[in-house]
This record gives structure tokens, sequence and C-alpha cells, in this order.
């Protein structure tokens, strides 16, 4: 069993399915990422995943158009967040507890409004997905083809974002801003900046890609939506961007361990190697665990990451 | 004077509930003019400041920048103005490179354009001779280093009135000539400086100097005009000594308190430097000193909060060694700290709770294990009556008191369980006259039951009216101890500003 395991075209599609697994995770992170530089916590990423995932896929059927189905999932994100920076920026209520009002909210709403819209039958019609975009001549290459350029548009998406947002953060007038609000947002105050705009604008932003994240998990690949789909990725995603030390790329190295490790359970299962898949199922989070212990030093963190900013 | 003042305030009037920060008042800044705001500690100078840079709103009165009437409502609009402020804290990321620092929030449109930037800030730093090294993480900066990116960073901005609080604060001596070095390049350019400070040796390289007291002004002069005994007089006061001034009370007995060679270190500076002093019982001993010269070190120490590096102290002739604020407690010391809603109260307890606080587990206030709420009320409605608190009952919230209402709370508690001996770290701060003279009885009727009080206290009419030695602290030493009858508010004036020539005397 090991020595079909270990072929070739087997390591090809497990890497290509890390790839595709990492879409969602990436795309979440990244947007945490930008938040939590800006000084916010936004612990309610679940929630806006989640949604995403429903509205999308509701927008996409009702609409036909799985870009329509995108576009409103980004929105709901967005949408989400918004109400979430006037919680915690403009109302000043814990960070933390807010966030997980929000997956509360995430998880009924979308659950309740699935019901409201497709009966009771349980069974949600089934539309159509994305399909893989192979890139021309690059997709032809030995291994490396099939792996990094035979995948969605959102993926490519995703993975272009990782060097937008290191440009954003570190080469951008707006950039500097933002690292400011997380490390000492006073010194923007006195400087006639204004605190609570930059963190709006950057939880924002964190939604909108929390929500773009979702509609990957329904529009872009499973075609349909379940209650609860996103399945703790946002969690994740959280744990991505401590694990990442609050740096671009590092978060990218990060997701691809987690999603290595899920496309790994995924083919070993798929296989039948003789190893509980619950314990397989684990691995992630067992990972996850692994590296929050070893990342305990905030070291790295926004200064002021959680704490909202008051001039007294 | 031909030209519009660069800076004019009128009548700027600020309150915070009923205390009055700043009461109407009026100065002029012109161009190239150092202009020095001296005061001592809640005088209203950093009131007055972040009036002008727009962090705080004046209830009352006008504020006009070159001639022109100004609306600052926040520091967006005073850098529009022109005003630039350095903190007294350092505002800065220690991650960032100086230059980020500088320029964060600065220009327009997306990119961050960097070597433009710091060509600029090259330019500035050659204008006025300051030495910066833009790529360097600030964090790596000495506190001198920090404090040039902080004027680099308000120049940056394009201000043409500087308001530098309290500047020298941190600096070395030879730090502090390079900034007045730059002060002098500054105003050749035509800038102004408002400088706040009570370190006479800088109020006199001013040009003019404008005294506050108690929020009010109390005049601005020429300081070509006056002399530092001058200043130091308009600042604490021409006070004749009250009336109310105390006998020595009771019999005063044997020594309480006895501190021998207390010394402390804290981030590498020497906090309390080989304090040695006595007080007896039935003796109130004060502590004169401008804060952060130690005081709060001493009462630390001495209430068990923080251990002392060398020396000892012992209360009644027990020796208090590594020690808590518990076993400090039970030898029958009561300690009032300085910052009352930070150390003394829990905030959003109630006042039978907080009078209770740290004996809630003694049997008095228990019954079997829980605490006897009417035992607490009671106690509360008598420290109400006995303290004359004005609040709605006992178990009003302690947040919501006012800052004399909140004291009297902490006294009713510490001066009860204060058998002995009483500390009292400024215990008047803040207040208005008639909780100061309660104060003042309370602390006199303790004393005449024979408890020994040591008091610091700024205002110098506290200890002038109730104690009888008063010893003087300047940066963490006991420059002298002075017989209160033989001594005058100058002499002790001139200690707190750590004239060594007094010393000497």
């Amino acid at each position: 069993m090991f020595e079909s395991f270990l072929q070739a075209t087997i390591l090809v599609s497990v890497a290509a399915a890390t790839i595709r697994i990492a879409t969602p995770l990436l795309l979440a992170a990244l947007g945490e990422l930008v938040a939590e530089r800006s000084g916010v916590y936004n612990m309610g990423l679940e929630g806006m995943m989640l949604m995403g995932a429903f509205i999308g896929y509701l927008s996409a059927h009702q609409s036909g158009s799985l870009w329509v189905g995108v576009a409103a999932a980004g929105l709901t994100g967005a949408a989400m967040a918004a109400v979430f920076a006037f919680m915690v920026i403009t109302l000043k209520v814990e960070q933390i507890v807010t966030g997980l009002a929000v997956n509360l909210l995430g998880a009924g709403l979308s659950t309740y409004w699935l019901r409201a819209a497709f009966s009771d039958s349980g069974q949600t019609p089934v539309i159509p997905f994305f399909e893989n975009v192979p890139i021309p001549v690059l997709s032809q290459l030995p291994v490396v083809g099939p792996i990094l350029f035979d995948q969605k548009l959102l993926t490519y998406f995703a993975f272009l974002m990782v060097p937008a947002v290191w440009f954003l953060l570190f080469r951008t007038r707006y950039g500097l801003i933002i690292r400011c609000a997380g490390d000492n947002p006073k010194a923007l105050d006195v400087k006639g900046v204004s605190v609570a705009a930059v963190q709006y604008a950057a939880v924002v932003f964190g939604g909108l890609m929390a929500g773009l994240g979702g509609a990957f998990l329904s529009v872009g690949s499973a075609a349909r939506f379940v209650p609860d789909m996103t399945n703790g990725r946002g969690w994740l995603a959280i744990i991505i961007v401590i694990a990442g030390l609050w740096r671009p790329y590092a978060v990218l190295a990060a997701t691809l361990v987690f999603s290595f490790l899920d496309a790994l359970q995924l083919q070993i299962q798929g296989i039948g190697i003789a190893i509980p898949y619950q314990l397989l199922l684990m691995m992630p989070y067992v990972v996850a665990i692994i590296a929050l212990m070893v990342r305990r030093s905030r070291a790295n963190a926004p200064a002021m990451l959680g704490m909202p900013y008051s001039r007294e | 004077m031909a030209s519009q003042p660069r800076l004019s305030v009128r009548g700027l009037t600020k309150r915070f509930g009923a205390l009055v920060a700043n009461d109407d008042v009026s100065l002029n800044v012109e161009p190239g003019e150092l202009h020095c705001l001296l005061g001592e500690n809640g005088a209203g100078k950093s009131t007055l400041s972040s009036c002008l840079y727009g962090l705080y709103q004046p209830d009352h009165g006008e504020i006009q920048v070159d001639g022109q009437p100004v609306h600052l409502r926040s520091p967006a609009d005073a850098l529009r103005a022109g005003i630039g402020m350095v903190h007294q804290h350092f505002v800065l990321v220690p991650g960032f490179t100086v230059l980020e620092n500088i320029a964060v929030g600065t220009g327009s449109g997306w990119r961050f354009d960097r070597a433009a930037a710091k060509a600029r800030v090259l330019a500035i730093c050659q204008a006025y001779g300051i030495e910066l090294e833009p790529d360097r993480a600030v964090g790596d900066l000495s506190v001198g280093g920090q404090q040039w990116v902080e004027i680099v960073k308000v120049l940056y901005t394009g201000a043409r009135l500087l308001i530098l609080d309290e500047p020298t604060a941190v600096l070395t001596p030879d730090e502090s000539r390079k900034l007045f070095a730059v002060i002098e390049r500054l105003k050749a350019d035509g800038i102004s400086i408002l400088l706040i400070s009570h370190k006479m040796a800088e109020v006199m390289q001013s040009d003019r100097v404008s005294v506050l007291r108690r929020g009010r002004l109390v005049g601005t002069v020429r300081t070509a005009d006056v002399t530092r005994d001058d200043l130091t007089t308009m600042m604490i006061g021409q006070r004749i000594a009250p009336a109310s001034r105390s006998s020595d009370g009771g019999g005063v007995g044997g020594a309480v308190l006895s501190v021998r060679g207390l010394s402390k270190e804290r981030q590498g500076r020497r906090v309390l430097d080989d304090i040695s002093f006595e007080v007896a019982q039935g003796e109130i001993f004060g502590i004169a000193g401008v804060s952060g010269n130690g005081q709060d070190d001493l009462f630390e120490c001495l209430c068990g909060l923080a251990a002392p590096d060398e020396g000892s102290f012992s209360v009644a002739g027990a020796e208090v060694r590594a020690s808590s604020p518990a076993d400090v407690a039970a030898l029958g010391v009561g300690y009032v700290p300085s910052d009352r809603f930070r150390d003394g109260l829990v905030g959003d307890l109630s006042i039978e709770e907080n009078l209770v606080l740290g004996q809630h587990w003694s049997a008095r206030w228990r019954r079997g294990p829980f605490l006897d709420r009417n035992g607490l009320e009671k106690n509360g409605r008598d420290a109400i009556a006995g303290y004359s608190i004005a609040a709605t009952g006992p178990d009003a919230i302690c947040r919501r008191l006012s800052g004399g209402n909140a004291q009297k709370v902490i006294l009713a508690r510490e001066f009860g369980k204060a058998d002995r001996l009483l500390l009292c770290n400024q215990p008047t701060r803040g207040l208005d006259v008639g909780a100061i003279g309660f104060v003042h009885r309370e602390l006199l009727r303790k004393r005449d039951e024979g408890c020994a009080i040591v008091l610091a206290s700024e205002e110098l009419d506290d200890l002038f009216a109730l104690c009888s030695r008063i010893g003087v602290f300047f940066r963490g030493r006991l420059l002298k101890v002075l017989d209160r009858d033989r001594t005058s508010h100058d002499e002790i004036g001139r200690l707190m500003a750590g004239q060594e020539s007094v010393v000497a005397a």
C-alpha cells in the first residue's frame, strides 16, 4: 500500500489538493492578517466565512451566475465585518466576545435562512461550480503544471493576494498607517489620522476576504451549501495568522502546512490505509495546537492588538 | 509689536466636571519666541497644551494663529494651523524606522515615497543641526535619540509653533544642552516654541515666561526682568503661614517608624538613594518635593508593595522584612496612595465594599463564611456620616464619586486601621479648598490620637500647616530635613528645584 502511496501521480494529486484546500484558508487568513495588523482581533471570521458561503450559494442559485455569488459572498463578509467594526471600534465592546457572537449569528442565521429558502427538505439544489482554468503553457509543465497551474480562478486570486497584501502592508503609505494603528494608535492620532477609520477599513477588508473564502467552499467547489460547512476553517485562519507571525509570506507557508495535512489525510483515507480516519481528521488541529504552543510569544504581534483605542 | 502673534489665546477656560483645569487663561506667543509655560504639577499646563493641540476642546475662549481664529477639534486641525506637539511621553512605534515614524500619516496617494521622505528628513536635520539616522529602528535609539525623532516628526509636518511638553525630563544634561542649541536655530528661522517645564535652569533661557497656578494665569513676564526666586514665588504663591498652623499637639513619644539607608534602583536609575529618617509617635513628618523624585517608591517600600534593594525600616520596633502589604497593615499601618482611583479604590465596588478592602477576611466583617452585609452597610453609613461623604448611600459605586469624596472613602478605611502609623502620599492632590481643610483636620485628629504620620505633598501649604519637620526629596535623595518653624517656603522651594547651594549651606 505504501508503495502505491508514494507513486508520483499520487504525490501530484496530494500537492494539487493542498493548493485547492489552501484557497479558502489563505483568503481568510490574509484578511485577518490585515485586520490584526491594524490592531483588531476579528474572532468572527468563522461566522463571516459561513455567511459568505451561504449568501454566495443563495445568490448564485437565484441569479444563475457564479460570479454574482462570489460578489455577494464578499459583500456579505464585508457587511458583517462592518457591523463587527461598529461594535468593537465605535462602541469598544470586547473584541473576542463580539467575535464569538458574530460566529453564533453566522451559524444560526445561515441555517435558519437555508430552511426558510429551501423549505425543510434538507436537500439543497446543486448548482454548477467553477471549473478549473488551466493556464496555457504553464499547466503543461511536468509536475508543477498540474499542481499550480490547473486550478480555479479564485485559487489564483488567493495566491496572488499574498504579494499584494505584502505590498500593501510594507510598500504603501496606507500599509504604514495600518501597521502604526496596530503598534501605537496614538502615534496616528497625533498626526491627525483617524485611528477608527483605518481600523474600519482593515476590518471590512478582512470580512470581504473571509466572505470570498466562504464562497470558494460553496460556489467554488462543493456546488451546494450545507450547514456549518466552514467546519472550523475560520478558526484555523486565525491560528495561521499567529503561526505566520503576522507576515504575509509566513502566513502562506503556515497555510500550506495545514492544507497539506488535510490533503494528506484525504488521500490516505482514499487509498484505504488502516488508520482510523478520525485520527487523520484531527491532524491539522493537533498541529495547530502545537503551533500555538511553540509560537506562544507575542513578540511579533502588533503591540496594541485587541485593545480598543481611546484618547484618554 | 508690529507682527501678528503666532499664537494668541484669549480667556481659555476648560472644566472637567467640578474641576476648573484652566480658568480664563490668556497669552501670546510671538514668532521666533521661546515662551515658557511654568507651573507646578496640576497647575493646568498639560490641559492648556492639550487644548492647543486639539486633544481637548475648551469650554470658553478663543485661540488665534497668525491673527486668524481657529477651532481646534482634533490634532488634524492643529497641524493644519501649523501647531505641532512633542508629548511628554514619546508617541513612537519602536519597530518602525526613524523615517517611518516621521513619515507615517503624512503625504498623499497610495505610494510611500521613501526616497523623497528621507531627503526631506535629512534636509530638516541639516538645517537645524540634528543628528539622526533615518533607517535605524527607533527601538534601538537612546531616549535622547527618540526625543530628536519626536522633534523632527513635528517639524516634518511643517509646524510653525512647537509645543514641547517637559522635553528634558528624560534627557541627560548634555542632551538638553543640545536641545537648546537646536531651539536657538529654530527661533532664528521664525519658529515659535512653547516650552512646558518646571526646571528653573531651562526656564531662565526663555524669552518670556507665563506662570500658571491652580489653573489660572498668574502673569506673563520677560525672563530678563525676573529672578529665579521671583518665578518660584509666582509659581508656588506668596503664602502667609496659615492661621491654623498647628501646635505640636499632644506629647511626642518614641520613634514609631525608623527608616535606615533605604535604597532602590529601577531600570538602572537610583530612585531611592540612602534614605534615613525617623517619625515619632504623635508627629507628622512632611515630605516636600516635585512628584517623581522618589516619593512614590518610598511609600511603596514602606507599605510593603515593593522591596528595597538596600536598607531597612522598622515599625514600632518590629523590623519589617520581605514583607507583603498585609504584613505591614497588620502592624497597624494605614496607607493613602497618591493615585486614589488606580491604587486606592476599586472603582466598580461600592463604598461599603471599598471600606473593608484588605480586611474583608477579618472576623469583624464576616458571618461564618459569608460577608456580613448588614455590618458592611452599617459601617458604610457611619463612614458617610463621619466623613461627610456626599453619596447616595453606602451602596454607591466609587467610580462615580468626585475626587474629594473618593479620597474620604480611602481616609475612612485607612484611618480606621492605622493604629500606629499612617502613610499619606499626596492626600490633597486635586481636591478643592473645602476637602483640603477636611483632610487637614482629620490628619491632626489622628496625630493627636498618637499616631505617627508620614505626609508627602507638593503643596507646601499642607506641610507648613501640619508638619513639625519637613524633609525635601530631590532625585531620590532626602536632601535635608528642616524644622518647620525655622524654614520658609522659599528655602524649601529652592531645595525642591535641587539647588545645591542651599544644600551646601
